[in-house]
């Protein structure tokens, strides 16, 4: 018999510990910025670009659980992951959150250019050092600032396909930069008890949920033009542009309830549920109209 | 306290799956080369 401290880690844990789910969506904007190039690279090539992206965000996954074991066993909804649930050690996740770091940027140098492989690496030094580290525990605008670390799979997936930046790419960072603050605000509205016990500065704990709800109402409309801007400047054709238009005026419409709510508990917050609900369908479905206007003919 | 056999047990599940990845692995540099050369499969 040996000691629990000994036991190696199981294989779900390593898995858990980079976030499947907020892979899937960073795979998936990554996936469409790939495939909105005018000309696609080899398969064997887009395929590891995009196993890149997902293993530098499955490296941030792990590097944000090694860093705020503390903070996730004081919130319900982190309490039962790996680390503060004791069920793997902290250096282990720390080894293997930079092992898969490295690994995914050497590889996406290698197998496509080194100005993605730059991007994916400063991608995964911003959400670890400058997101996690140093301003999610500081500032309320933590998420305004952090959101950017999100925002650079399409970017990084254009770039890996074709070697340059362009402005579309730039756009799309720029639209997922605007999403976030509105997407996790609404979900930081009926978590918020989590976040005030965890002692994270977020805005519902700071300025109050009023302040919030007018916030997330007021980045909904920059959001929206940052969405639809791709189709006036002729960057996409209408697919796009219809499919912006309508699932952005949806966004809008959703955040005008969250914006006249009172409720202050969760039980009374269904817009606040229904609009973070719809955020995360509506990035699927702008980047999925993205890709369906770059390929289907007219 | 954890039995022997509990630790065995995840040893060979770990050994088997990096197992597995490195067998992937190789299979994905023999590809990348392939594109990189310009060889069509």
């Amino acid at each position: 018999m040996t000691d629990t401290a000994a036991l190696p880690a199981d294989w779900r844990d390593i898995l858990a510990l980079t976030k499947p789910r907020v892979m899937s969506l960073v795979v998936f904007t990554g996936l469409c910025g790939l495939l909105a190039v005018p000309q696609l690279p080899a398969f064997a090539l887009g395929f590891t670009a995009i196993l890149c992206i997902a293993l530098g965000a499955g490296a941030c996954g792990a590097l944000n659980q090694w860093y705020e074991v503390d903070v996730d066993a004081k919130m319900r909804r982190t309490a039962k992951r790996p680390l503060p649930a004791g069920r793997m050690d902290r250096q282990s996740a720390l080894h293997f959150g930079v092992g898969l770091g490295v690994f995914s940027v050497v590889l996406m140098g290698l197998a496509t250019n080194w100005l993605a492989a730059g991007l994916l690496a400063v991608s995964i030094l911003f959400y670890v050092i400058i997101y996690t580290m140093w301003l999610k525990p500081r500032t309320v605008q933590n998420i305004v600032i952090g959101g950017a670390a999100g925002a650079f799979p399409p970017l990084i997936g254009w770039v890996a396909a074709t070697g340059h930046i362009t402005l579309l790419p730039v756009l799309l960072f720029a639209l997922i930069f605007l999403w976030t603050p509105p997407h996790f605000w609404a979900l930081s509205l009926f978590v918020r008890s989590d976040y005030a016990a965890a002692g994270i500065p977020m805005l519902p704990v700071v300025a109050g949920v009023r302040n919030t709800r007018r916030q997330i109402f007021i980045y909904s409309l920059p959001m929206a033009a940052a969405a639809v801007l791709p189709w006036p400047l002729g960057l996409t054709g209408p697919i796009y542009g219809v499919a912006a238009s309508a699932l952005s005026a949806a966004f809008v419409l959703l955040a005008v309830p969250v914006l006249t709510n009172r409720a202050t508990e969760p039980s009374g917050m269904a817009p606040e549920k229904r609009l973070f609900g719809f955020s995360v369908l509506y990035l699927f479905a702008l980047f999925g109209a993205l890709v369906a206007d770059r390929w289907i003919v007219w | 306290m954890i039995s022997d056999e509990e630790i065995r047990r995840r040893q060979r599940d770990r050994a088997r799956i990096m197992g597995w990845l490195l067998g992937a692995f190789v299979i994905l540099l023999f590809f990348i080369t392939l594109a990189k050369t310009g060889i069509n499969w």
